[in-house]
């Protein structure tokens, strides 16, 4: 199915199951510990060996030599597989890092050998005894001082520009000329990477933890240097992605070479320590902001630039993304400039370019009220626009900003804010309100499934797609039951196997909105199949409801419709060119207010609201969930996140759950959210977009914003930890 | 293999998991290990009880609690999110107090009795704990949420048991289940899917329906 047209009216609009909160469909299954992931699949007749990996205690350089002797003696050892043993293997298409093979180390923690032993134990004090010798190379690894350095990246749009921002900059009345920097930070998802490798023959079953099936497939197809077809990937349940589990990473490679070494099956989980270096984090940014405005508060002239670093062969973080769109002024621009380094790999996490662009917009957009005298909201709206600044022709599918910040404020009580800072005190603690836009572009990406009809009027879909935790399973299983008038226990829903029809894979925020409207085709084509077959030749008055299909007098079950033979149809929804004619993104607004203790610096959350403007909600328990999961994400952007450089050895210092700190519950109050009622026809049949991103823009410039209000310290070096604040305190007395 | 078509989503597969039951299968790897290395025994005969039932398994001495269930017993429910104590997804009951499985050797456990989130209760039967979750959708990706459950089960207990926690203002007066006690005493258990505000929610109403 092609859509270029804007939706009209569909089955999904009848919203009987689609739009209902409906509990997760796995939720028994994962709450009980019987969903199985990925180095979880046990088949009792097979003997599994253990894998485990070593990696470069270097940055950069090479290796010359890895003595095996002592880890292949080691009780239990299988097989040790080493980088300079296999040689170079073909790099995947979506890595930037090679994962192994040959004697380069471009990173720490790559991956340079791995021994598999008959038991975990076994594995890992054999790994413990490989000796490596290397010839170590100067890397860069300072950001703020390879900056000097960067240059305009090849791929992509590194810059953009209308009207003349320089001459309306020079010209405005009231003005801001600020720099912020957002460190590197680290998915630090649940589940670690891990993979079961299963040869049989020349062909390859890994059970792993994808959140691109297809992606993996090909990539590993690609690093092993074997046919695509010959590669099976199972990913059913995973532990959390958030980014980092979009490309082939190197357990599964690992996996498979092993399992091939060792003729036997091979798990490999990469220990946690592992996963700061060895595998994608998302990278700092140095961002300029330069924003003009006349005395009533109207943008003239908005500027963004950032610079970011990454391996060569990558890419920066498009930290100016949003700046492009999110408010007017008739003169602007926006440059990205990468520098080299040799930290690990930088890549997508959550929000990749919006998350640590909004960090700094949004705090310079707070600044620039102050410098107004403005309420923080009321500047926003008057900045609004219904069009695509830089391409006026351009109109927003729909865009409701500004119904976001005044339901926010008024469900807030932002009235309540004071309006100098530093001023209200309750306790021992400072209290301040915060603002910050949510904004996030809405992506839409092909989509297939399958779906199948039995004779006992069960209805099961069949999908690449994978669940991450965003509620696949349940809006898809939502999706197929009211294009087809069952419940919702009447279908099943099979994901994450490479045998099922490519999807959109999850990521991006488009995986919901893309996926169900994947499913809503093949759908169509299952309803068309049904009518024909029953010979219901008047498409328009045949009705799929309460486990039937009808046609006028006739009504027959889709139990009975099927047969024994059942009924099957597969399609796939691929967008047309509504994306260019139109610009789809979503929108919202993050209200916070937090303490900070007047002795020590400490910040505390005391109450987040998030209002989202994001299409059709499919399912409003599954949306809430990522709304708040992404505002406790933001929490720890503002507070604790930082993976610390160590910039003579060229790694991060900090790689472990103990010392890279994310939220905890103590550190998370209630969380409100309300979702704005709206569809968007140019997205898709669905009439949804993304959500899962968008609730983590803006977050950490909104506590920024309300420390800031708090205090009166402004702190444009994220996280903010007490230390920056401490000095700016007041007196004690 | 375990057949990929197992994993379809309805009613009846839950019912169908539900009642599928662990194969015990004790470490079949190690009479192996012991000849590679005749001079040193690295195994140690241990008996203990998960979820009611007595097993007695050889095991390495290294092997943690947390790999004797996953890799011995198939006990998968328990996830190992970081192998160090840090993060809360290996949480299990032994003798009824909650502990990171990972941070134990399995053989320090003789004649203990382990619950793991198996041993709560099942798809179809689930623990009003496992249910509350459900209902309040305290998780996402589900791979902390084993730990979750078990944690907060077991932290009812402590609060029940008059065990005083850092945000405890009155330590002469009964301890009270309150968000912030919640939240205190479950910071063990990281959610990186921030799904905390539920899960206090789904806490909050399991702890009211015990008192």
């Amino acid at each position: 199915m092609r859509f270029d047209t804007p939706a009209t009216t569909n089955p999904i609009d009848q919203l009987k199951i689609v739009g209902q909160p409906i509990h997760r469909i796995d939720g028994p299954l994962k709450t009980a510990g019987k969903a199985v992931y990925a180095y979880e699949w046990h088949d009792p007749n097979t003997p599994y060996a253990y894998g485990y990996i070593v990696g470069s205690a270097i940055a950069k350089g090479r290796i010359r030599s890895i003595d095996v002797t002592a880890a292949k003696n080691a009780p239990g050892v299988l097989a040790v597989v080493t980088t300079d043993g296999v040689g170079e293997l073909k790099k995947g298409k979506y890595n930037t890092a090679k994962l192994f093979g040959g004697t380069e180390v471009q990173h720490y923690h790559q991956a340079i050998a791995v021994v598999a032993a008959e038991t975990f134990e076994e594995a890992r004090a054999a790994a413990s005894l490989v000796k490596v010798h290397y010839a170590e190379e100067k890397g860069v690894f300072d950001l703020a001082a390879a900056r000097d350095t960067a240059v305009k990246p090849d791929d992509g749009e590194p810059d953009s520009a209308a009207g003349d921002f320089n001459a309306a900059f020079e010209t405005a009345p009231v003005k801001l000329d600020q720099t912020y920097t957002t460190p590197d930070q680290s998915h630090a998802m649940m589940e670690p990477h891990a993979s079961i490798a299963a040869w049989s023959g020349d062909e390859l079953t890994v059970w792993t933890s994808s959140q691109m099936i297809d992606w993996w497939r090909t990539d590993l197809a690609t690093t092993l240097g074997i046919d695509k077809e010959k590669v099976h990937i199972m990913s059913p349940f995973i532990g959390g992605g958030f980014g980092v589990k979009l490309f082939l990473r190197a357990d599964a490679v690992l996996a498979a070479l092993a399992a091939r070494e060792a003729k036997r099956p091979v798990k490999v989980a990469l220990p946690r320590p592992f996963l700061m270096n060895n595998t994608t984090h998302r990278p700092a940014t140095i961002q300029r902001i330069r924003i003009g405005a006349g005395r009533h508060g109207r943008i003239t002239a908005i500027a963004h630039e950032s610079w970011s670093g990454d391996l060569p062969g990558g890419g920066p973080e498009v930290a100016v993304q949003q700046t492009r769109l999110l408010y007017a002024g008739e003169n602007r621009m926006t440059a990205m400039r990468l520098a080299t380094l040799d930290l690990p790999e930088g890549n997508a996490m959550r929000a990749p370019g919006e998350a640590p662009g909004m960090m700094a917009l949004e705090i310079a957009i707070d600044e620039m009220a102050e410098r107004l005298g403005l309420d923080p909201v009321e500047f926003r709206t008057i900045n609004d626009t219904q069009v695509d600044p830089e391409k006026p022709e351009r109109p927003f599918s729909h865009r409701d900003l500004v119904g976001c910040l005044r339901t926010g404020a008024q469900r807030f009580g932002w009235k309540d804010r004071s309006k100098r800072p530093g001023s209200r005190r309750d306790g021992d603690w400072l209290v301040g309100m915060g603002v910050g836009s949510a904004f996030r572009n809405n992506l839409v990406v092909p989509s297939g499934a399958r779906v199948r009809l039995d004779r006992g009027g069960v209805v099961t879909v069949e999908t690449d797609m994978t669940d991450i935790g965003t509620g696949s399973y349940t809006i898809i299983a939502q999706t197929a039951a009211e294009m087809l008038g069952v419940p919702v226990d009447k279908v099943a829903v099979s994901l994450g196997d490479s045998r099922f029809p490519v999807s959109s894979g999850s990521g991006g925020q488009f995986g919901g909105n893309s996926s169900t409207a994947g499913v809503y085709a093949a759908c169509v084509k299952l309803r068309e199949a049904v009518a024909q077959k029953l010979g219901f030749n008047n498409a328009d008055d045949v009705i799929f409801a309460d486990g039937e299909v009808r046609s006028g007098d006739r009504r027959i079950t889709l139990a009975e419709a099927a047969g024994d033979e059942g009924l099957v149809a597969e399609d796939r929804i691929e967008f047309g060119k509504l994306t260019e004619t139109h610009q789809q993104s979503t929108f919202g607004a993050h209200f916070v207010e937090v303490g900070v203790d007047v002795a020590t610096g400490e910040t505390r959350l005391r109450r987040m609201l998030a209002v989202c403007a994001a299409g059709r909600i499919l399912n409003p328990i599954t949306a809430r969930s990522q709304v708040i999961g992404a505002m406790t994400m933001g929490v720890g952007a503002a507070l604790s996140e930082d993976l610390v450089v160590d910039k003579a050895r060229g790694f991060f210092v900090n790689h472990d759950l103990a010392a890279y700190e994310v939220p905890v519950h103590a550190d998370i109050p209630h969380q409100e959210v309300i979702f704005l009622d709206e569809t968007d026809p140019m997205s898709s049949p669905m009439k949804a977009k993304g959500i899962a991103e968008l609730g983590l823009c803006g977050v950490a410039a909104a506590v920024a914003n309300a420390i800031y209000n708090a205090t009166g310290v402004r702190v444009r070096d994220y996280p903010i930890t007490l230390d920056k604040l401490i000095n700016g305190l007041p007196e004690l007395s | 293999m375990q057949s990929p078509g197992a994993l379809e989503i309805s009613r009846r597969d839950l019912l169908v998991a539900s009642a599928a039951t662990v194969t015990v299968a004790g470490a079949p790897s190690l009479a192996h290990s012991q000849t590679n290395t005749p001079e040193a025994s690295t195994g140690t005969n241990v008996s203990f009880t998960v979820n009611g039932e007595r097993l007695e398994l050889e095991l390495d001495n290294r092997t943690t609690l947390l790999d004797a269930l996953r890799e011995h017993l198939y006990l998968t429910g328990t996830k190992k999110g970081c192998d160090h104590g840090q993060c809360g997804a290996c949480t299990v009951l032994v003798d009824g107090r909650r502990i990171n499985a990972c941070l134990t050797l399995a053989v320090m456990h003789e004649g203990g009795s382990i619950t793991t989130i198996e041993g709560l209760g099942q798809p179809g039967n689930l623990h009003p704990m496992q249910a509350a979750f459900v209902e309040h959708d305290g998780f996402q990706c589900g791979y902390c949420t084993p730990g979750q459950i078990c944690s907060s089960v077991a932290m009812l207990e402590e609060i029940s048991a008059n065990i005083p926690s850092h945000v405890t203002d009155d330590l002469m007066a009964p301890a009270e289940i309150t968000a912030a006690e919640i939240r205190e005493r479950m910071s063990g258990n990281i959610c990186r899917c921030g799904a905390y505000s539920n899960i206090v929610e789904a806490i909050t109403e399991v702890a009211g329906r015990k008192t």
